[in-house]
């Protein structure tokens, strides 16, 4: 791998700790991601990942502990407050909007860039016209770097499993987020377009600087991919650490390949 | 505060009779997550069976009833074949606008079949004020308390056959999995057809009960309309939502009618259930019944 | 072979997202503009008029506002025939108050009055989903038509509760009530329904148009990438209620010329341009026209053809209609229940290939 940019934290995650009635889904959870960084997470099924997420971009409200982003730090905030500070993600399940074109569903991603109002819109004359021609100028940078310029018109909801993915990661790199968050981004492919993915997830790490947080279940990925990997069990944390680190863990390998019976 | 109890009691009498309603619509929509709006056409078009039966063949009540029953069951036996079966996989928006559809269809049959004028509906229940608490001042009419006796046996007689029956099983099965249900063999169609049975049997119980009270005609159909805010109160798939949230519409809205009515210029009982309804909701969105919902992605 | 597109190549993003991208379609649609502004008013007599072209055109502008809301948006509402009533009510006050502003910025206030109001009654699509919502825009419905019926301030204290429209003239043509002129409520009601067409198709393709979309298809992710909930669905209501009170607007004072608000309004109303944008096709504009082209006409043809050409006495006619209408919707949602306007679509499809089959 080449020489890693990596600099200062841009998100800290203290003492999360989340659950519903009596599950305790996250128990004191603290991490910390560095600007461009990729960063992963993992653990069984079950294990609190997805949750996680979702408290990060503001979806569960966690009932103790705090997110800084970019030194704000907040206990609660609505998900479109954290994409409006720069948090983009994809979804475990495909999360597109399906009755909706490829272009449009990543030109939805640019909604927040995009600020003429009601009276514009209606007429599609001045402001208005030159807002949408030039965001559609980057959504087509994003779908000339996804290499789905054959789809742009089609409607998702008709694509093969594959390029909805890709589309799903187009829509969120067109908000063109500080941090990408990415739920198991290679769920279900085969191992040809595991590998297209991967080269995707480094190209916009690389190119566009994109700090990076994904849950992946494949391991070969997650440690050829990761500068650090946080381990999750029950909501618990097991270990946070460079891969290397992290395989050798004996708490890890215990909770993945369960404890021998004494 | 004689007048409060007797304001009360017969807001709950009324509240029985939405139930019943509303209790036809819950059966369909759990079993098939159709939004039936036919439910109250359904009601006046068995009231109308039952009355035309009895009128125009000279049919004794018993026989009539059970020859209404036998059209209930062949009419939902046809809506599944020549309807539901070809819209399996819609979208609840299709399948609701296609029960509007029939809600037309069975309105205009029921009145080139029996006539539109309104008919008396006497199958001797019991009319006139109850004697008992008529004693204490109080003024029951007797036909509400047999009203609400019915429908007490009737959700008692649907609770062992969704309990007890093979089935009621299979009908529970389906309604929480239709996939899953297919997938052990359960057939959908049939399930259907004995749910919007059971549905048009429920349905001519309340035609009966409301008939009595008020006739047979046309406005018997709107009912279907008092049903709803209960179905947003109470869910629209819980049994027990549809009695209970049934009761505190009928008691809400005749003690509205009565205190806070004349205030406002009367016939409040149009929306205020439904204010009431979304009052409610804004504390409780998930119904009185159900549980909280907590969203994945 | 005649519609394709083959050979139209575009060389900017302005050319490509116009309204209209490929040639044929914008010489339909100018010949559609032609045919309604040059050529019908040559041809207008009463019952066409009134009968036909009036309700269609009206109906057409309320089936794209629902269309908004419920195609669009995703919400589905059952109070169409109330903020219909909300627009005839205003209109009707404000000629009264204001005559002096001028029938056109009274039926846009209006519009801009119901627009309020449904935001309003659309507060609850914030915490309930699906036929919750439906069942509570009842509220509205029946709270909306009480409210007209009994509060006398609203029809002028008239002791039959009935608003009657005063004449009020458009560049001196006497356009609303009984004395109107013809030809000058269908260049009016026409240039409405056009204009606000191309506003609603506007507004379709742009970010407000795709925002709405996403809350529809995907409500959560729709948060999650910055779409505003409260935002998006109070302006799909407002924007909604904001076509269908002109609709009742113009529905009260230029087509009726008077109202009562039970009968005018009710609830059936409601259904009635639900039909609409479903026949015709949801999240379509070319839909909402198609689908109130439909069912104005279908029920005028049915009694044509029942009493006049068969001699079916006429209440016995009404029976036969409301059952062949159930028929009809139901069947058609059978055969085809995305609408019309992919009937449209699939023809395009074929004509592009043919003659070859595929």
């Amino acid at each position: 791998m080449t020489e890693r940019n990596i600099g200062d934290v841009i998100l800290k995650v203290d003492n999360i700790s989340l659950s519903f009635g009596v599950m305790k889904v996250l128990d004191d959870i603290s991490f910390d991601v560095r600007q461009g960084e990729i960063r992963s997470i993992i653990g069984p099924n079950g294990a609190g990942k997805s949750s996680m997420l979702n408290v990060i971009n503001g979806f569960y409200h966690p009932q103790q502990g705090s997110i800084t982003f970019k030194g704000n730090t907040r206990k609660q905030m609505a998900p479109h407050v954290a994409a409006s500070q720069g948090i983009a993600r994809t979804f475990q399940n495909i999360a597109l909007f399906k009755g909706m074109s490829t272009l449009d569903n990543i030109m939805t991603g640019r909604n927040l860039k995009m600020k003429t109002n009601l009276f514009w819109q209606a007429l599609h004359i001045g402001p208005a016209r030159t807002e949408e021609i030039e965001n559609r100028e980057a959504a087509e940078r994003i779908i000339d770097f996804l290499d789905i310029q054959a789809i742009r018109k089609k409607p998702v909801g008709k694509l093969p499993y594959g390029l909805q993915k890709r589309v799903e990661l187009g829509r969120a790199l067109a908000a063109e987020p500080d941090l990408l968050l990415l739920d198991e981004p290679m769920a279900g492919m085969n191992s040809e377009e595991k590998e297209d993915m991967c080269r995707f997830i480094i190209d916009v790490n690389d190119e566009f600087g994109t700090t990076i947080t994904l849950i992946e279940h494949d391991m070969g990925v997650v440690m050829d991919l990761s500068d650090r990997v946080l381990v999750l069990d029950y909501g618990k944390q097991l270990a946070d650490d460079v891969p290397d680190k992290v395989r050798t863990n004996q708490t890890v390998i215990d909770a993945y390949l369960g404890v021998p019976h004494e | 505060m004689m007048f409060f109890i007797e304001v009360t009691l017969s807001g709950l009498m009324a509240g029985v009779m939405y139930s019943l309603v509303a209790l036809g619509f819950v059966l369909i929509f759990k079993a098939s997550g159709i939004f039936n709006f036919a439910q109250g056409v359904m009601a006046l078009f068995a009231a109308l069976t039952l009355v035309g039966l009895m009128e125009k063949f000279n049919f004794p009540v018993w026989l009539a009833i059970i020859g209404t029953i036998v059209v209930m069951i062949a009419l939902a036996w046809l809506i599944e074949r020549v309807m539901l079966r070809h819209l399996v996989n819609q979208e609840p928006i299709i399948l609701f606008m296609a029960t509007i559809g029939l809600a037309y269809v069975l309105e205009g049959a029921g009145d080139i079949l029996w006539g539109s004028d309104v008919k008396l509906l006497d199958i001797g229940i019991p009319q006139g004020a109850w004697g008992w608490l008529w004693d204490q001042g109080i003024y029951v009419e007797k036909l509400e308390l047999f009203a609400a006796g019915t429908a007490a046996i009737l959700v008692i007689f649907l609770a062992v056959f969704f309990q007890k029956t093979r089935v009621g099983r299979a009908l529970r099965a389906v309604a929480d999995d239709h996939q899953a249900a297919l997938s052990v063999g359960i057939s959908l169609n049939t399930i259907w057809v004995v749910v919007w049975s059971v549905s048009g049997i429920v349905a001519l119980v309340a035609g009966i009960m409301w008939g009595s009270k008020s006739g047979v005609q046309f406005s018997l159909s709107l009912i279907a309309l008092k049903a709803l805010p209960v179905l947003i109160l109470g869910g629209f798939t819980s049994v027990p939502g549809a009695i209970v949230g049934g009761m505190i519409i009928g008691v809400g809205e005749k003690l509205a009618e009565v205190y806070f009515g004349p205030m406002v210029g009367g016939a409040i009982e149009n929306w205020f259930a439904y204010m009431l309804a979304l009052a409610f909701l804004l504390f409780r969105p998930q119904g009185l019944f159900g549980d909280k919902i907590i969203e994945r992605v | 072979m005649i519609y394709r597109e083959t050979g139209q190549f575009k060389s900017s993003y302005e050319s490509d997202q116009a309204l209209f991208p490929i040639k044929q379609d914008r010489y339909v649609i100018l010949g559609v503009l032609i045919v309604t502004f040059g050529v019908v008013p040559g041809l207008l007599n009463e019952y066409w008029l009134n009968a036909i072209l009036l309700p269609f055109l009206i109906y057409a502008l309320a089936a794209l506002g629902l269309n908004i809301l419920t195609g669009y948006c995703g919400q589905v509402s059952l109070g169409t025939g109330g903020f219909m009533a909300v627009g005839a009510f205003s209109v009707y006050k404000l000629m009264i108050a204001f005559p002096e502003l001028g029938f056109i910025p009274l039926v846009l206030l209006s519009g801009v009055i119901t627009a309020a109001v449904g935001a309003l009654f659309g507060l609850p699509s914030l915490r309930i989903k699906g036929f919750y919502l439906a069942v509570a825009t009842l509220a509205a419905q029946f709270f909306l038509i009480w409210l007209f019926n009994k509060v006398g301030w609203f029809f002028n204290y008239n002791a039959s509760g009935m608003i009657n429209s005063p004449p009020m003239t458009v560049f001196g043509v006497i356009i609303t009530g009984p004395e109107g002129d013809m030809t000058g409520k269908y260049y009016l009601v026409a240039t409405f329904v056009a204009l606000f067409a191309l506003v609603a198709k506007n507004l379709a393709r742009g970010r407000i148009g795709r925002n709405w979309m996403a809350i529809r298809d995907m409500d959560i992710a729709a948060e999650l990438i910055g779409v505003r909930p409260l935002i998006a669905k109070l302006s799909a209501f407002a924007v909604s209620s904001f076509y269908i009170g002109m609709a009742g607007a113009l529905y009260f004072a230029v087509w009726l010329g008077s109202a009562e608000p039970t009968e005018a309004f009710d609830i059936n109303q409601s259904f009635l341009v639900l039909f609409m944008i479903i026949i015709g096709g949801l999240g379509s504009v070319l839909g909402s026209f198609l689908g109130a082209g439909f069912m104005v006409l279908m029920p005028i043809l049915l009694k044509n053809i029942m009493v006049d050409g068969f001699g079916t006495d006429a209440a016995l006619a009404a029976h036969i209609e409301i059952i062949t209408v159930g028929v009809l919707i139901i069947g058609f949602l059978i055969v085809e229940p995305h609408g019309l306007a992919r009937l449209w679509r699939i023809a395009k499809e074929k004509m592009r290939l043919w003659p070859f089959p595929h």
